[in-house]
C-alpha cells in the first residue's frame, strides 16, 4: 500500500478482500491465524497491486491484482487451496529480489504500518530498550562508528563521527532532526520507509537522541507527502502512548519527544542550515559553515541532522550488531543502500542492495533490462546534484567513492535509466531548470551562474548554440561549483559536467548540425507524413491541435510546416507509423 | 488597515490562538491560513501583521519563497502535473503543453479565466514507477497520456456547463 498501490486501487482491493472473506465466513477462523494485513510498499511498484497470501507457511504472491479478481482468489485459493497460477508473480519478480539485501526495507511490506504492536512483534523497540537499559551513550556511538554507517541523504558523512562530535559539545539543550525533506526528483525511498515502517525511524531518533544527549526531536517532512505525514503522526502518538516517547522512557530516566514540522516546498531546505532556519519559521536560506550544526544548530544549540534512511538503519544495527552491518558493502562504503530505480526500465521500484554491487547487476539482473527492447544509453544517479553514467561504465561499483570518481554521486539514491530516445542535452537542461528555479538566491554564483548555464543549454536545444558554448559551459560550471555557498550550487553543474564528459558529441551535433540525435528537442525537429504508408485514416488530422494537417479521407495527409507547433500529437496517434520526425 | 469581515476575523483569531499556545511561527501561521482560505488573502496578512507586530514584508517574503503558498485564489478543480525526472523522460513536457493548450493558459497563468481549473507543476511526487503522473482533484493518475489528459480536462469543463 505505497502510493503506487493506492493509485492502482489498492484500497479497493483490500475492501473487496474484506467483504469477500466475510461472505465466506473466514472471519470465524481469525483466531486460528487468518487475518488481513495492510502493509507498506513491497518495492516492485510496476506490478502493483501486489498481494501476499500465506496459508500454513506457504506464501504466494499475486501481481496486478484488481478488485474484480479478488472473488476468484478467495474461492479457489483460500477455500479450495488451489493457487491461481496464471495470476501469481513471474520470473521477473523472483529476479527482482534475488540480488537484493534488505535491512532498512526488511520490514516494509511485512509490518502493518499503523500498528505499533505489529512492529513490536517483529522485535520492534527492542533496540531502544537495549540502548536505554544496558548501554552508555559512548557505547552506542562506538557501535555506530564500527558499523561504518554513512549518511544516506547524499553527502555520506560517517554517522557515528557526527554523533560523537555532538556528544562532546557541552550544552543544556541539544536537538536531533530527522531530515525527511526528500526533494530530489526521482527519489522516494524516504517516503516509502516512513509510510511502510514509521516506527523504525522513531526508534532511530530515540537512540540518536540518547547518544548525543538531546531531549527534543523534529521531523522536517515535505507537505507533498500527506500519506507519510499521516502515518508518522499516528506512529508518534502510539509510541507516546506505549511510553517510548515522553518523560522517563521505560523507567530509565531518559526523556525525549518528537514534533513534526511540515516543509513548505523548497528544495534548498534539504540543506541542513536552510532546514534549521525553516524550522525556525524563516525563509530557508543556507548560511556559511562553519559553525557546523553540531556546534550551532537549531536556535543556536548543538543539533544533529540525519536523513530518514540513515535513522531507520540504526535499530537494525543495534539489534544485529555493528559487525553484521559492516559485513555488507565495500571497504569504505559499508552496509546497504536503497535506490529508487525508475525511467526506461522494465522493473521499476525501490531496491535495497549491498554497497559495491555493479550498475549492470542493478539494471539488468534486478531491473530486468530496458523497456521495449531499446538500447541503454545512460543512468542518472544522485538527482540534480548527480551525473549521467554511460554504457561503457556499467561495470562500475555502486559506492560513494566509485560514483564520485565517475563524476556522479550516490546522493539520496535516485537512479533513472535513460535509453536511446533520451537527449542528454535535454536531460542536462531539465536538471538546470530545476536547480535554477530552486536556487534560493542568496549567493551570486548559484543565483546568476545557474541562470546563465540554463540560458546556454536552452539556446543549444533550440538550435541557436554557438561554437564556443561548450567551452563557456565548462568554465562556468567549474566556477559555480567552486564558489557557491551551499551544496545546491556546489553540485548544480554536475549534470552538465558529466554529460559534457561522456556525451560531448550530442552537444556538438546540436550546435554544429542543428540536429537532435535522439529526436527530443522540439525546435530541431520536423514532422512529416510518409505518403506511402499513410492510409488516410484522419486520426492525425483529428488529433492535431493546430489544424496543421490537411488531406482527404483514404488519401495521404500533409503537414503544413508553417502552422505545425511540433507537439507530436500526430506521431503518437498514428497507428501505421506513417508520421516521422527528423 | 484592510477590511476584514467578522466571519473571517473569527477564523483568523482561532489560528492566532493556536500560534500563541503552541510553538508556532510565521510559516505555520501561513500554512494554517492557506488551509482555511485556500490561498493567502492580503487582508489576512495585514491583520496578522498588526496583531503580532511583525512586518508584512516578512510574511510575503516567506510566502513567495516557498512553493506551497498561493497569493491568488485557486481554481475549484486542481490538476497537478509531476515534473520529476522519471516523468520528464516519460513525456511530462507533452502533458504540460497539452494541458496549457486545452485550458487556454498563457505565459505564467495557472488558473483558467473562469476560476474553474488551476493547473500546476510539482517537482516530484515520488511515485516515479507510474510515470508520467498527473493528479486530478487529489486522485493520482499514473502512466498518463496526452489523449487521456485532454479527455479528463474536457470532462471537467463539460460537467460545469
Amino acid at each position: 500500500m505505497g502510493p503506487g498501490g493506492i493509485a492502482s486501487s489498492g484500497a479497493d482491493v483490500i475492501s473487496t478482500f474484506e467483504s469477500e472473506l466475510k461472505k465466506v465466513k473466514v472471519d470465524a477462523l481469525i483466531e486460528e491465524g487468518c487475518s488481513l494485513h495492510k502493509v507498506g510498499c513491497f518495492g516492485l511498484c510496476s506490478k502493483d497491486v501486489l498481494v501476499d497470501l500465506e496459508i500454513n507457511g506457504n506464501k504466494t504472491t499475486y501481481q496486478y491484482v484488481k478488485p474484480n479478481m479478488v472473488q476468484r482468489i478467495v474461492q479457489e485459493h483460500i477455500i479450495n487451496n488451489k493457487p491461481i497460477l496464471e495470476w501469481t508473480t513471474d520470473e521477473d519478480y523472483q529476479n527482482f529480489y534475488k540480488k537484493q539485501v534488505k535491512v532498512v526495507l526488511s520490514d516494509c511490506g511485512k509490518v502493518d504500518y499503523d500498528s505499533i504492536d505489529s512492529y513490536i512483534s517483529i522485535s520492534g523497540y527492542r533496540a531502544t530498550e537495549k540502548v536505554l537499559k544496558t548501554m552508555s551513550p559512548e557505547e552506542v556511538i562506538e557501535d555506530i562508528k564500527k558499523s561504518g554507517l554513512r549518511g544516506r541523504g547524499g553527502a555520506g558523512f560517517p554517522t557515528g563521527i557526527k554523533w560523537e562530535a555532538c556528544r562532546k559539545v557541552e550544552s543544556q539543550q541539544k536537538y536531533i532532526i530527522c531530515n525527511a525533506d526528500e526533494g530530489d526528483p526521482g527519489a522516494f525511498m524516504d517516503r516509502a520507509v516512513i509510510e511502510g515502517n514509521p516506527h523504525a525511524v522513531i526508534e532511530g531518533m530515540i537512540i540518536g537522541a540518547y547518544a548525543i544527549g538531546a531531549d527534543k526531536g523534529y521531523v522536517y517532512i515535505r507537505a507533498e507527502y500527506p500519506l507519510a505525514v499521516e502515518r508518522l503522526t499516528l506512529a508518534i502518538n502510539q509510541a507516546r502512548k506505549k511510553g517510548f516517547l515522553g518523560k522517563n522512557i521505560s523507567d530509565t530516566g531518559f526523556s525525549f519527544d518528537i514534533k513534526i514540522k511540515l516543509g513548505a516546498g523548497a528544495f534548498v531546505c534539504g540543506e541542513e542550515t536552510a532546514l534549521i532556519v525553516s524550522i525556525e519559521g524563516q525563509r530557508g536560506m543556507p548560511r556559511a559553515k562553519p559553525p557546523f550544526p553540531v556546534y550551532k544548530g537549531l536556535w543556536g544549540k548543538p543539533t544533529i541532522i540525519n536523513n530518514v534512511e540513515t535513522l531507520a538503519n540504526i535499530p537494525y544495527i543495534i539489534r544485529n550488531g555493528a559487525q553484521w552491518y559492516s559485513s555488507y558493502g565495500t571497504e569504505k562504503s559499508k552496509g546497504t543502500k536503497v535506490f529508487a530505480l525508475t525511467g526506461k526500465i522494465k522493473n521499476t521500484g525501490l531496491i535495497e542492495v549491498p554497497m559495491g554491487i555493479t550498475l549492470r547487476e542493478i539494471i539488468y539482473d534486478i531491473g530486468g533490462g530496458i523497456e521495449g527492447g531499446k538500447a541503454f544509453k545512460a543512468v542518472q544517479t544522485g538527482g540534480p546534484s548527480g551525473g549521467c553514467i554511460p554504457v561503457d561504465m556499467l561495470d562500475l561499483n555502486v559506492d560513494y567513492e566509485s560514483l564520485a570518481k565517475a563524476g556522479s554521486i550516490v546522493g539520496s539514491g535516485g537512479m533513472i535509466v535513460l535509453d536511446e530516445d533520451d537527449c542528454m542535452v535535454n536531460v542536462a537542461k531539465y536538471f538546470l531548470q530545476f536547480t535554477q528555479s530552486e536556487s534560493c538566491g542568496k549567493c551570486v554564483p548559484c543565483r546568476i551562474g545557474t541562470k546563465r548555464l540554463l540560458e546556454i543549454l536552452d539556446r543549444i536545444t533550440k538550435g541557436l548554440g554557438k561554437v564556443d558554448d561548450i567551452e563557456i559551459l565548462e568554465k562556468l560550471s567549474s566556477d559555480v561549483k567552486a564558489t557557491s555557498l551551499c551544496g545546491l550550487g556546489q553540485t548544480a553543474p554536475n549534470p552538465v559536467i558529466s554529460t559534457l564528459k561522456y556525451f560531448r558529441d550530442e552537444y556538438e551535433t546540436h550546435i554544429k548540425d542543428k540536429k537532435c540525435p535522439a529526436k527530443v528537442c522540439k525546435d530541431l525537429l520536423t514532422y512529416f507524413i510518409m505518403e506511402a504508408t499513410c492510409t488516410g485514416c484522419v486520426a492525425c488530422m483529428r488529433a492535431c491541435p493546430a489544424g496543421a494537417i490537411t488531406g482527404e479521407k483514404k488519401k495521404p495527409h500533409v503537414i503544413n510546416q508553417e502552422i505545425c507547433i511540433k507537439c507530436g500529437a500526430c506521431f503518437d496517434v498514428c497507428k501505421f507509423k506513417a508520421v516521422e520526425k527528423e | 488597515m484592510l477590511e476584514v469581515s467578522p466571519e473571517i476575523e473569527k477564523k483568523i483569531n482561532d489560528i492566532l490562538n493556536k500560534y500563541i499556545e503552541g510553538e508556532g511561527n510565521v510559516i505555520s501561521l501561513l500554512q494554517d491560513a492557506q488551509e482555511t482560505f485556500g490561498y493567502i488573502p492580503e487582508n489576512v496578512v495585514d491583520w496578522f501583521s498588526k496583531k503580532l507586530d511583525i512586518p508584512e514584508s516578512r510574511f510575503f517574503g516567506i510566502a513567495t519563497f516557498y512553493a506551497q503558498f498561493h497569493l491568488k485564489p485557486r481554481g475549484k478543480n486542481i490538476i497537478t502535473a509531476c515534473c520529476g525526472t522519471a516523468c520528464h523522460v516519460k513525456g511530462s513536457e507533452k502533458l504540460i503543453s497539452t494541458a496549457s493548450r486545452e485550458l487556454n493558459l498563457k505565459g505564467d497563468e495557472d488558473t483558467t479565466e473562469d476560476g474553474e481549473i488551476t493547473f500546476e507543476k510539482v517537482a516530484c511526487l515520488g511515485t516515479c514507477s507510474m510515470a508520467p503522473v498527473v493528479i486530478i482533484n487529489k486522485k493520482m493518475h499514473g502512466k498518463m497520456t496526452t489523449e487521456k489528459l485532454a479527455r479528463e480536462i474536457k470532462s471537467i469543463t463539460k460537467a460545469k456547463k
